[in-house]
């Protein structure tokens, strides 16, 4: 499989009264066409800043400080707005979190698909309108006709997360960005999204960054999983490594708070809160909150490295007990 | 639509906090300072200005503005510095009893009708809603016309005009907040009903409440300035700002400019700094205005 | 079936209100100063025709029964009389109030046209050179007394510049009003193609209407702005960038669309600004509405006048603000459709 996103070093912050806020510090994570990858930390990790700075929409009081995102190659800091513009929707879609808020309150929600059909794939009015019903037959909402005709308010939480994911294909997008796509939602009814999701990407080859909170999610829908912590991706790996040989202590903290019926041991919180991003030490970021913290954690900040193929860590801790064992 | 942060007892900021505050918002202090300054040129008036406000000099009549008169004198020789600095105090004194006198009328009876809800609130709001009916400045006019044409009737007419707004301002807080944990503590300890009100959660409900008072103040003296104007409430001879703007209106055909420009150019000036401070105030008085952005 | 239950709601509410508005009009007009029946009688009148005076004008009944004679005369459209015209206050009525509303439409059409681009650009333009000039028209405008606003205007354009007529009335001098058909001059000549007359109700307009026009201008440019600047941080707006709308689309369509409906319900707010104003802006230009009416007969102690206006003007302002809910409902789908 070839890149189709490689994300480079990438900062981003924001200006507040206080001082400058690092939301995304130095960051590189990379997306396989056709892959899943799951994008996973706390809220004010810095997940959903990833995902408008890969579409470009930081706008102030954030900026992007450095950093390179390519897309099939193309650096797209480099791209004019309007070619941008034509990315945005086209090729890479966005499923936001709270799809009920996402959707225009006083626009149906057939027009909002269909005009997307109009602007990206140049359809007539009446194309438009045939191909939304198609696609709100595809994400499997029942009586399309009518219920295209309706709006946001009129639809269920669960109803408003297909309509979005519509959206989000209709163009066909090599990429969908998933940010939180089952906030909010039943259990069973998120279970259903996250099929929806996994089958219609595998269906048209969309490469998908899920991004989400939840462990859980992730292994059920993704190859691969990247662990952010406060700004930082402290963990890379393939879904299944990740669950059994999580190699950063917030990762295995992570991994054991989640709920398990195979597991007696009731489920340990995470100690301590995300530390504060502005002015934040020189160090790991998780340092305050580490069982395995030394000296040398607080001084500089671990680098990203590989502990086998597909697998990279940001953690002396670790390192020193792997060099230990040995 | 951003969803309200929870009003919570928070605490009243520090002065000196709000100290830095202001100082931050350059705009809102210079406004500040601004009100100051005609706050004191308002008490010391007699000092201040360079005439007696009502000294006639048919010598010097209708002159415009000049190093012995600033600002110009009018058809009688009056200095019109001297007028304007002694209408601030009038200006300023109307404009200020009537805001509190409604500030504490409305809050106080905000505060039972809230407290009590129920019954008590579906009657007693009914009359609100009728007076808010009429558009302020309109009400006012009526009022002060069956009043009567003088300086308290115009605080009393602009007065009623504001009640309903810190009635339903209060009254919205106390429905909410007399549910709150606070609340209960406070009852659960044998406070007695007007302590509770009083003490507990009236305090509560300042911040919104003060910055309301800023904002109605310019409200208030541009009110008393158009009532003046169309000949209602405050009189000539009496140097209002209105009144002074009014008796220039008619000097405009002969060119005489400074005579209407200057009065209303203090009204300008005054309610321009309420709304800055009330604006500024509202940035970090108001909890609910905090961390939307 | 949603827009019927909110409409039925509505329209209760504003019935109570009504009936509270003719009882405080009610209690203003015999809260005169002096008693009504001596002044109608004038200054020479002997205690026995003050007394008949009185019972002619049912002064001597209860409260009660005072308040059930001047609601059923209100319903009937008795306003009372005018002292200084002799004539019944609802004719004198009738017969100004075509000048008023030409004057309020007028100015309402100069708020919004210039009012709500304002406030988009400001928004858009957030915290930009653009922003600023709108934020400091508006807070200034909002400061500014309409009658000084409109002095300046008299002096800058007509006594200066003289590119503007002498602020005397509805047209200049020698020119002819219109056939009446619907009382607005600017329509009327229209309507009838007498371009002259159209002219110069144009001209005459064009001070008092920019006066009053710029200042509700301001709190319709602020409250776009603040709408505006809502709704593009919300997520059906990020939505939409992320989606790839062009620029225009996401804030003319999707943005300004969702503003507009918060938008509508200030217009009855503005509306209450704009009749309170017509009275002082009126008396500056001699407009001969009747705010201008009211404030004339305040000169000769005629009180008839006066309180018939607040009275019209409140039930003017609740019928426009029932009209005002009854558009919002119509354009935000949540309302109409429950």
């Amino acid at each position: 499989m070839s890149d189709l996103l490689e994300i480079a070093d990438l900062t981003v912050s924001f200006d507040s009264d206080a001082g400058e806020i690092q939301a995304v510090d130095h960051i590189s994570l990379t997306i396989r066409a056709g892959e899943v990858v799951g994008l996973v930390g706390e809220s004010g990790s810095g997940k959903s800043v990833t995902a408008f700075a890969i579409l470009r929409l930081i706008r102030r009081p954030g900026r992007v400080k450095s950093g390179t995102i390519r897309f099939n190659g193309v650096d797209l800091g480099t791209l004019s707005e309007e070619e941008m513009r034509q990315i945005r929707g086209a090729k890479i879609a966005l499923i936001s979190q709270s799809p009920r808020t996402a959707l225009n309150p006083v626009i149906t929600v057939g027009r909002q698909i269909a005009r997307l059909f109009e602007l990206h794939g140049g359809l007539s009015a009446r194309d438009a309108h045939r191909r939304m019903l198609e696609m709100l037959s595809l994400v499997r909402i029942p009586d399309p006709a009518k219920r295209a005709g309706q709006y946001a308010h009129q639809l269920s939480g669960g109803m408003c997360q297909r309509v979005m994911i519509a959206m989000a294909l209709a163009t066909s997008p090599q990429l969908l960005i998933a940010d939180e796509p089952t906030t909010g939602l039943d259990v069973s009814i998120a279970a259903r999204i996250l099929d929806l999701l996994r089958e219609l990407g595998a269906k048209t080859g969309a490469a998908i960054l899920l991004i989400t909170h939840d462990l859980g999610v992730v292994a059920e829908t993704a190859d691969r999983v990247v662990v952010m912590h406060a700004g930082q991706v402290v963990e890379s790996a393939p879904v299944r490594t990740l669950f059994h040989q999580p190699a950063h202590p917030y990762t295995r903290a992570l991994v054991r708070s989640i709920p398990r019926v195979d597991r007696t041991v009731t489920m340990e919180p995470i100690p301590g809160a995300v530390p504060s991003l502005l002015d934040p030490p020189p160090g790991c970021r998780y340092a305050e909150r580490c069982g395995w913290v030394s000296e040398r954690c607080r001084i500089a900040r671990p680098p990203l490295t590989r502990v086998v193929a597909d697998h990279e860590v940001a953690c002396y801790g670790f390192e020193e007990r792997r060099d230990a064992a040995g | 639509m951003q969803t309200s942060a929870p009003l919570a007892p928070l605490p009243p900021p520090s002065p000196s906090l709000v100290w830095r505050r202001i100082r931050r918002n350059p705009l809102s202090f210079g406004a500040l300072c601004v009100i100051g300054l005609i706050a004191l040129a308002a008490i010391f008036a007699p000092w201040i200005a360079p005439y007696p406000p009502d000294a006639t000099d048919a010598a010097a009549a209708l002159q415009s503005v000049s190093w012995r008169h600033p600002l110009g004198t009018d058809l009688y020789g009056r200095d019109q510095l001297s007028r304007i600095i002694f209408a601030a105090r009038i200006d300023l004194s109307v404009a200020f009893a009537a805001t509190a006198a409604a500030v504490v009328i409305g809050s106080l009876l905000g505060a039972i009708i809230g407290y009590r809800g129920g019954w008590v609130d579906h009657i007693a709001m009914r009359p609100v809603d009728a007076i808010m009916a009429f558009p302020a400045f309109v009400l006012a006019m009526g009022i002060t016309a069956a009043l009567g044409n003088s300086t308290v009737n115009v605080a009393i007419a602009i007065s009623i005009t504001q009640v309903p707004s810190y009635l339903r301002l209060i009254r919205g807080e106390m429905l909410r907040i007399r549910e709150m944990e606070y609340a209960d503590a406070a009852r659960t300890v044998g406070n007695p009903t007007w302590r509770i009100v009083l003490i507990h959660l009236l305090p509560n409900c300042m911040p919104p409440l003060i910055v309301q008072a800023t904002l109605a103040m310019g409200f208030a003296l541009l009110t008393m300035a158009a009532l003046s104007f169309i000949g209602l409430g405050i009189q000539p001879p009496q140097s209002e700002w209105g009144v002074m703007t009014a008796e220039g209106a008619s000097q405009i055909v002969t060119g005489e400019w400074w005579l209407f420009l200057f009065p209303g150019l203090a009204i300008m000036i005054t309610v321009l700094a309420f709304n800055l401070v009330g604006d500024g105030l509202r940035d970090f008085l108001d909890p609910r205005m905090r961390g939307i952005r | 079936m949603g827009f019927l239950g909110y409409l039925v709601r509505r329209l209760a509410l504003a019935l109570p209100t009504l009936f509270g508005v003719s009882l405080i009009c009610f209690f203003l007009t015999y809260m005169l100063p002096g008693n009504p029946a001596m002044v109608k009688a004038g200054p020479f009148a002997t205690p026995e025709h003050l007394a008949e005076m009185e019972r002619a004008m049912g002064l001597d009944r209860s409260l009660p029964e005072q308040y059930y004679r001047y609601a059923s005369g209100l319903l009937r459209g008795d306003l009372g009389e005018s002292s200084a015209t002799g004539r019944p206050v609802s004719e004198d009525f009738v017969q100004r109030l075509p000048a008023t509303l030409e004057l309020t439409f007028a100015s309402l059409i100069i708020a919004i046209v210039i009012g709500i681009p304002l406030g988009v650009l400001s928004a858009v333009h957030r915290d930009t050179f653009i922003d600023h000039v709108g934020r400091v028209v508006g807070i200034t405008g909002v400061a500014m007394p309409s009658f000084w606003t409109g002095l300046i205007f008299v002096y800058v354009f007509f006594y200066l510049l003289d590119v503007a007529p002498a602020p005397l009335g509805r047209l200049g001098a020698g020119i002819t009003a219109p056939q009446h058909i619907t009382g607005l001059y600017v329509v009327d000549s229209l309507l009838t193609g007498n371009w002259q007359t159209l002219r110069s109700s144009l001209f005459q307009l064009m001070l008092p209407a920019a006066t009053l026009g710029f200042s509700v201008m301001a709190p319709v440019a602020r409250m776009v702005r603040s709408t505006m600047l809502e709704i593009l941080e919300s997520d059906y707006v990020k939505a939409a960038w992320a989606a790839g709308l062009p620029r225009r689309t996401v804030i003319y369509g999707d943005a300004l669309r969702n503003a507009l409906i918060p938008v509508v319900t200030i217009l009855g707010i503005v509306f209450g600004f704009l009749m309170a104003g017509n009275a002082v802006v009126e008396s500056v230009f001699a407009w001969p509405g009747i705010g201008n009416y009211a404030v004339t007969a305040l000169m000769t102690k005629d009180s008839g006048p006066i309180q018939s206006f607040v009275l019209f003007v409140a039930v003017l302002y609740v019928a426009v603000n029932l009209l005002v809910d009854l558009v919002y409902g119509l354009a935000d789908p949540r309302i109409r459709l429950g």
